[in-house]
């Protein structure tokens, strides 16, 4: 009979083998790309002034898809200055009008998933089951959300005015291109400001097709301006003195840079910054469930998510199970082609951030923690990184501390619930927690000593558009989601 | 010393079985169903799903025409030669001897229910005089019922005891334990009954979802429970116990599904008839015309296929 307090003695190993290959099963929905994206300014696309432009890649074979224009200050200009225009009549809207455009968005969305669920995988890596089921999806449901709420200011703040706030600059991350776009914009325009957003440089494709959909639905010019670059642009958003507020998702180091940038302007900011978010699995979790709530927390969209379960912290008794199980379902994960929707693991954004990953992994190593991945072959062109696993690793190591942003876990042990809290507490960021146990009261007693953000029990990285999010310490402030993600967009 | 509370027993043996997550669960299962099976791989499947299949028949109305009818597709299921006989025939005891006349000497199993299916509400002798009626006319297989009136009002050992007594009747037949999580209906409920079972049978036997005769049988997530369990119980005795999810299971498009979890929980070693079963009886037909159409590019009527139960 087994028990769950010994560790498999494994002399009886299990096959993962090719007995049953799967053939390749690619997406097919034609992703309808343009060779060249202009920049999206008062409800037209225009060429930059610069006539600049510059490439984004498909990550997983290296290969160009478009040429995106490169923003210089005068178009950013160009974009504060149609979002003040705009201001006037769009904050002047009844709500329920409003609610109207952000509804018509969401069914545009929908109605285009498939060919946007391609352009999301394509141009970030990210495997298409992910962006399929995950960022199109929850993408449109945040623009249904907001829809609801356009008409109900006066029940954001019961007793007190609110009205919007004027022209908001909003820069977005390269992660979760769509989904953080429609985060930062659905509440946004339900309150009534009006909006300049620049995407991260290499993912614009998807808000520039998002663009195309706000043209079809007539939403008036100059709304929503997108102007697209890299750091110099997203600096010249955030530092507008046509901005009346700001938000930014991205990492600490940039969002330091901004609030440092900002200081003393009276502006008004929130910020979404990183995270080592730690998963706790105490001795009584059910371990097959908890093993994949580990794998979903780190390896999900390779582990570039900011409240990734990056840190595992795993209650001593279990831990030979724990690594153990963990190591097998490893196994199983099918790492290549991000189109194949059979996919798990896809390709890494970009080659700087491959190099980011590899250098502190190699860091890990040097500094005596061990590393393991499953064996997995890796495809030549590309930026690719396997599901890496370090265990042995201490609180003073650099992979327990510093955000490696990539399908990299390291493992942790405590032996009580109290060490469990100092050591999840024990980094600069606060951004998300997980907890697998049976018992309730512990799940409880946990959350309220965990000092992030979001504290997930027995679940991993879910999501909704009503529930807010939001971190503590170096993770940021401000919360995006249900009623408390209105306030960041409105004067009360 | 801590006195002996009288849910003592559940209490052990859930912490020797550990919990499991009902929202977890389903969430993992979920993943199953988004694989997209194509082309050669899905031949492969299709095939070794019928090759898998235990075509059934538990009728009060069976009768002798109708086993024999039931046997003859068993045996050759379709014209096309690429497709392989089913693992078994499964009937009720009286017609085993019929069954046995029809597929005895191939590689078609008999197999039949025994101990008071479904229910299993009668005497333990009487139940093992059926086991013994069912092996002495040539049955293959024994697919039993667990009591699960004992199991629900804690008599663990009783549930076991019974089984252990049904192991002793069938001798050298294999025998199937159905659990009918149905009644049993927590998650914690049907990996701690697997594991009761699984401690008295011998390797080459099985553990069955259900019989087919209640509202709810074979999902993804029961069945996912119990590979579970027989995974673990794998790694810690290396005795290999097959899985049979019964009934529910109709189109191919499912048994490819049931197949990824096993696929991706117990590995290759249990992509065989002699350890996976389905217990199903207008599966195979589907499974036959899915076959058809990556053969021809084109899906044929239901008719077109021999002894369709479908109306069309």
């Amino acid at each position: 009979m087994p028990s769950k307090r010994q560790p498999a003695r494994g002399r009886a190993g299990l096959i993962f083998g090719d007995l049953w290959e799967f053939d390749p099963a690619p997406e097919t929905a034609d992703p309808r790309l343009k060779p060249r994206y202009d920049l999206f300014i008062g409800g037209k696309f225009v060429r930059p002034r610069s006539g600049k432009y510059f490439a984004s890649i498909n990550p997983a074979n290296e290969r160009k898809l478009a040429d995106i224009a490169l923003a210089g200050p005068a178009d950013v200009d160009a974009a504060y200055a149609a979002a003040a225009r705009a201001f006037g009549p769009w904050s002047a809207l009844h709500g329920r009008e409003r609610g109207k455009y952000l509804f018509r968005i969401a069914r545009l969305l929908q109605d285009r998933a498939r060919e946007f669920a391609v352009a999301e995988t394509m141009d970030g890596g990210k495997p298409i089951r992910e962006s399929r089921d995950f960022d199109v999806p929850m993408a449109a449901a945040h623009f249904f959300y907001h829809a609801g709420w356009a008409d109900k200011l006066d029940y954001v703040a019961p007793g007190r005015t609110a009205g919007p706030l004027g022209v908001v600059g909003q820069v977005i991350p390269w992660n979760f291109p769509l989904l953080m776009l429609a985060w930062k914009l659905s509440p946004a325009l339900a309150m009534g400001n009006c909006v300049v957003l620049k995407p991260a440089e290499t993912t614009s494709i998807t808000a520039l097709k998002l663009a195309e959909i706000l043209q079809d639905a007539g939403l008036p010019p100059g709304v929503v301006n997108i102007v697209t670059g890299a750091g110099g642009t997203g600096s010249a958003v955030m530092g507008h003195p046509g901005a009346a507020k700001v938000a930014f998702t991205g990492s600490t180091e940039v969002g330091k840079l901004i609030m440092r940038q900002l200081a003393g302007t009276g502006r008004r900011m929130t910020m979404e910054l990183g995270g080592k978010a730690a998963n706790v699995v105490f001795e009584d979790a059910p371990i097959d469930q908890a093993v994949e709530g580990i794998v979903n927390g780190i390896f999900f969209n390779q582990g570039h998510v900011c409240c990734a379960g990056s840190r595992l912290l795993v209650q001593e008794s279990v831990y030979d199970e724990v690594i153990a199980s963990l190591r097998r379902r490893l196994g199983t994960l099918r790492l290549g082609d991000p189109l194949d929707k059979n996919t798990d693991v896809g390709a890494i954004n970009s080659a700087a951030q491959l190099a980011k990953i590899r250098e502190l992994s190699d860091l890990g190593e040097a500094e005596g923690a061990e590393r393991w991945s499953p064996p997995c072959d890796l495809p030549e062109r590309g930026f690719w990184f396997p599901p890496t696993i370090f265990t042995g690793v201490a609180q003073a190591h650099r992979i327990a501390r510093e955000e490696i942003f990539g399908p990299v876990l390291s493992v942790l042990t405590f032996r009580t619930p109290a060490e469990a809290v100092e050591k999840a507490n024990n980094t600069p960021y606060g951004l998300s927690a997980g907890v697998w146990t049976e018992k309730g009261s512990l799940i409880l007693w946990m959350a309220s000593r965990l000092r992030a953000g979001v504290v997930w029990a027995n679940t991993f990285n879910r999501f909704d558009p009503a529930s807010p999010f939001g971190g503590y310490k170096e993770s940021g402030y401000g919360r995006e989601g249900g009623r408390h993600g209105l306030e960041a967009y409105l004067d009360v | 010393m801590v006195p002996t509370r009288p849910n003592a027993a559940r209490a052990r043996l859930l912490g020797e079985a550990g919990a499991v997550d009902q929202a977890g669960i389903e969430e993992r299962v979920a993943k199953f169903a988004t694989r997209s099976i194509k082309r050669a791989s899905k031949v492969w499947g299709l095939r070794l799903a019928v090759s898998m299949t235990d075509l059934t028949t538990l009728e009060g109305k069976d009768t002798p025409g109708k086993i024999d009818s039931l046997c003859a597709k068993a045996l050759r299921p379709h014209d096309h030669p690429g497709v392989p006989p089913v693992a078994a025939v499964c009937v009720y005891p009286a017609m085993v001897a019929r069954a046995r006349r029809r597929v005895g000497g191939t590689p078609v199993k008999v197999a039949s229910v025994a101990t008071a299916f479904p229910s299993g509400q009668t005497h333990l002798r009487t139940r093992l005089a059926e086991v013994r009626g069912a092996v002495a006319d040539g049955a293959d297989e024994i697919d039993m019922v667990i009591n699960r009136g004992a199991f629900l009002s804690g008599e663990y050992a009783r549930v076991q005891d019974e089984i252990s007594a049904v192991s002793q009747a069938r001798g050298a037949a294999a025998l199937k334990v159905i659990l009918e999580v149905s009644e049993l209906e927590t998650y914690d409920n049907i990996r701690m009954a697997s594991l009761l079972a699984m401690r008295v049978l011998r390797a080459g036997d099985f553990i069955k979802t259900s019989t087919g005769k209640t509202p709810l049988n074979a999902t993804l997530s029961n069945t996912q429970v119990m590979i579970e369990a027989i995974r673990d119980f794998h790694a810690e005795t290396g005795v290999a116990i097959g899985m049979k999810p019964a009934g529910g299971i109709r189109t191919a498009k499912q048994a490819l599904h049931f197949l990824v979890a096993v696929k991706e929980t117990l590995g290759d070693a249990w992509l065989t008839g002699r350890r996976y079963r389905f217990g199903a009886s207008s599966l195979l037909n589907d499974l036959l015309r899915q076959l058809e159409r990556e053969r021809t590019g084109a899906y044929q009527a239901p008719y077109s296929f021999s002894e369709a139960s479908e109306s069309y």
